[in-house]
């Protein structure tokens, strides 16, 4: 288990104050200055020793990411993007972050920016996060009295950073949707390239980073890039947020290392599968849009994101949803689908019609009311949707359709043979489907 | 995607009130010069709670107007995002999360209650108190099941607890919200397995104070 020194956000669960006072004995604002006097180089080069991967999801390399914005402006301005649409089904800590230690994302901000030649960052908090919000901009607040933000503070690099809120779409958590937004028009993704490291707000270089990314960075820096880098495993450092939610008997949000067994995490932390080990059926390891996996491959699941990757799921956001036997996993996938159907923001035809159909004709499932051929019908759409679309949308609503066929083929199919062998147990008339 | 309509009933007109404005002159300073359509959700925003909670079409025109910006290019914001409620809401409007991780831990129950106490979905109460949406993923799925009413979440709850909350609400009580069984946030019932020395404890030095639930627990059935 990651030992509590090593633990970077120490106010996880609010039982301090979130204020600047507090913050700073946690370590927060600590040597920022002497950071900034090393140079931009130094920023950039030490999260990319680290091996810090995203944590929004994808896991893209965040050094990387940084290098790749102009060394020099050619008159256009740099942003920072911290992308805070926290909406992934399954992930609530970017929030727990927000509203108690909002100061390491406060500092992160400025650092990042540093690093990418940045004197303005956006935060973009998804708008059901009222509270959350209010205490951000209170920390911000304090940070600009402070004098460690802002035109002229006492860091050296001029930073202003201003928090910005949607209006509830999930597609605005894809990172040229929440750039639209951000403008001021509808989440629609844009086609890549160009990237917005070329082009991104306003046609500036920008760099949309998640706010957990953005919120270790500090503590890497301070800590240096090989305390980061000998946690966890290897290309799959440091620590995560994890978020363990579904059936579990005590679930939480919980910062654990890179690469703990799926059974350590839930049972150190979460209590254990409701009814005990045996008792699971399947968890969806890294928030709604990776594909679930069965029980049997749970035994010496290892939370990183490569080993997953070979289980042909992801780590995604570290949202572990635990399923139970009692759970009807045709229905469980069959809501997810209606949750891609209403957020597919309608640009591409495949994911606006496609997800509508999935959802449909996975209901129909539930119910045992479709045909077996069908189960290959569906599975060859998630295809056709899957890398047809211009955002990853498509893909994200594609793969638990697809993790649901390759694990539980069987729980379909014997749904199909008891409605074939009853349709009607108690005689009740049918409700039509309407289309839509 | 789903349809989204503005009401058929609507008022004459809107403007933003004196504060109102002065804020929104405020929020276009957030942006470069020009780029001031940036402040248009957070316009929008303000003008439905100004309006009661929604959003309705003069609104929509006012802050064209205010932001120099295409109507149409308003109205296609007021109507992709679904936050901006575009008919009347109850003045305690409940935003059901439905999702899965709610769903396994009893959204059904919730929303069982909430078609039994306030009614039909999306439909607001003669006396104007409730009315309730089921909604998409809220971000708290550790804390699940939860509602947001207003600007408040309130989480981890039962149909008894989420049923006491409302009447509670309508008889004008305060509920405090956030975890409603007597939780910390988002750290394990019964106590955290982390962080035992306290967080400002950088090298395991001795505990500053004990890490315990602060929240006192609903007690169940309170008040019947």
């Amino acid at each position: 288990m990651l030992a509590d020194k090593d633990r970077i956000f120490r106010n996880l669960y609010g039982i301090e104050d979130w204020g600047l006072k507090e913050a700073k004995k946690r370590g927060a604002w600590d040597g920022t200055k002497t950071f900034i006097q090393n140079g931009r180089d130094w920023v950039v080069d030490e999260v990319k020793a680290s091996g810090l991967r995203g944590r929004g999801g994808a896991g893209f390399p965040t050094g990387l990411k940084w290098s790749f914005m102009p060394k020099q402006s050619d008159g256009r301005p740099h942003y920072l993007v911290v992308n805070a649409d926290e909406s992934e089904p399954g992930t609530c800590k970017d929030r727990e972050i927000m509203r108690h230690d909002p100061h390491l994302l406060i500092e992160g901000c400025l650092l990042a920016s540093f690093a990418m030649g940045a004197n303005t960052a956006y935060i973009y908090i998804r708008g059901e996060f009222i509270r959350e919000r209010e205490r951000l901009q209170a920390a911000v607040d304090e940070a600009y009295e402070a004098k460690l933000i802002g035109k002229k503070n006492i860091h050296g690099w001029p930073f202003d950073l201003y928090i910005h809120h949607g209006a509830g779409a999930y597609i605005c958590g894809e990172e040229t949707a929440l750039l639209e937004s951000l403008e001021g028009k509808k989440g629609q993704p844009r086609l890549k390239p160009p990237f917005p490291a070329n082009a991104g707000l306003y046609g500036a270089p920008t760099t949309v980073n998640n706010v957990e990314s953005i919120a270790v960075a500090p503590d890497i820096l301070r800590r240096g890039a090989t305390w980061f880098a000998a946690l966890g495993k290897p290309n799959n450092a440091g620590t995560k947020l994890f978020c363990i939610s579904g059936h579990v008997n005590r679930p939480c949000n919980v910062e654990e290392e890179m690469g703990i067994s799926l059974r350590d995490l839930l049972e150190r932390h979460a209590g254990g599968v409701r009814g005990g080990w045996d008792n699971l059926l399947a968890v969806i390891p890294g928030g709604s849009s990776v594909p679930c996996l069965p029980a049997d491959t749970c035994g010496s699941l290892s939370m990183d994101f490569d080993s997953l990757r070979e289980l042909k799921s992801g780590l995604g956001t570290a949202a572990v949803i635990v399923m139970d036997k009692s759970t009807d996993i045709i229905r469980a996938i069959a809501r997810l689908s209606y949750f891609y159907k209403h957020e597919s923001c309608g640009q591409c035809t495949p994911c606006r019609e496609g997800t509508g159909w999935m959802w449909r004709v996975l209901e129909r499932m539930a119910r045992g009311e479709a045909q077996k051929r069908e189960i290959d019908m569906l599975l060859e759409v998630t295809y056709q949707i899957e890398g047809h679309t211009i955002c990853a949308l498509g893909d994200a609503a594609a793969w638990p359709v697809q993790g649901l066929i390759r694990h539980f083929r069987h729980v379909i199919e014997e749904r199909i043979d008891q409605y074939a062998a009853n349709p009607n147990p108690d005689g009740a008339v049918r409700e039509p489907v309407a289309a839509e | 995607m789903s349809v989204r309509r503005l009401d058929s009933l609507q008022p004459k007109s809107f403007k933003f009130n004196a504060e109102n404005a002065r804020w929104a002159t405020a929020q276009m300073k957030k942006f470069p010069k020009g780029k001031q359509a940036s402040t248009v959700i957070p316009l929008l925003w303000r003008a439905q709670e100004q309006h009661g909670g929604w959003l309705p079409e003069p609104a929509i025109r006012h802050i064209a107007e205010i932001l120099d910006m295409a109507q149409i290019r308003v109205l296609e914001v007021a109507t992709f995002y679904t936050m901006f409620n575009l008919s009347p809401v109850g003045k305690y409007f409940v935003q059901l999360c439905g999702t899965t991780p709610c769903m396994l831990r009893g959204a059904e129950e919730i929303k069982e209650v909430c078609r039994r106490v306030i009614g039909p979905q999306g439909q607001v109460t003669e006396d104007g108190v409730f009315s309730w949406l089921e909604v998409e993923c809220l971000g708290a799925c550790v804390n699940a099941p939860m509602v947001q009413i207003n600007k408040d979440y309130y989480e981890d709850l039962t149909g008894e607890i989420f049923e006491q909350i409302l009447m509670d609400l309508r008889e004008g009580k305060e509920v405090p919200p956030g975890p409603q069984n007597g939780r910390q946030f988002s750290c394990p019932e019964g106590g955290p397995t982390t962080l035992l020395n306290g967080g400002a404890a950088k090298d395991g030095s001795p505990a500053k104070k004990p890490a315990v639930a602060r929240r006192k627990p609903r007690a169940k059935g309170a008040g019947k």
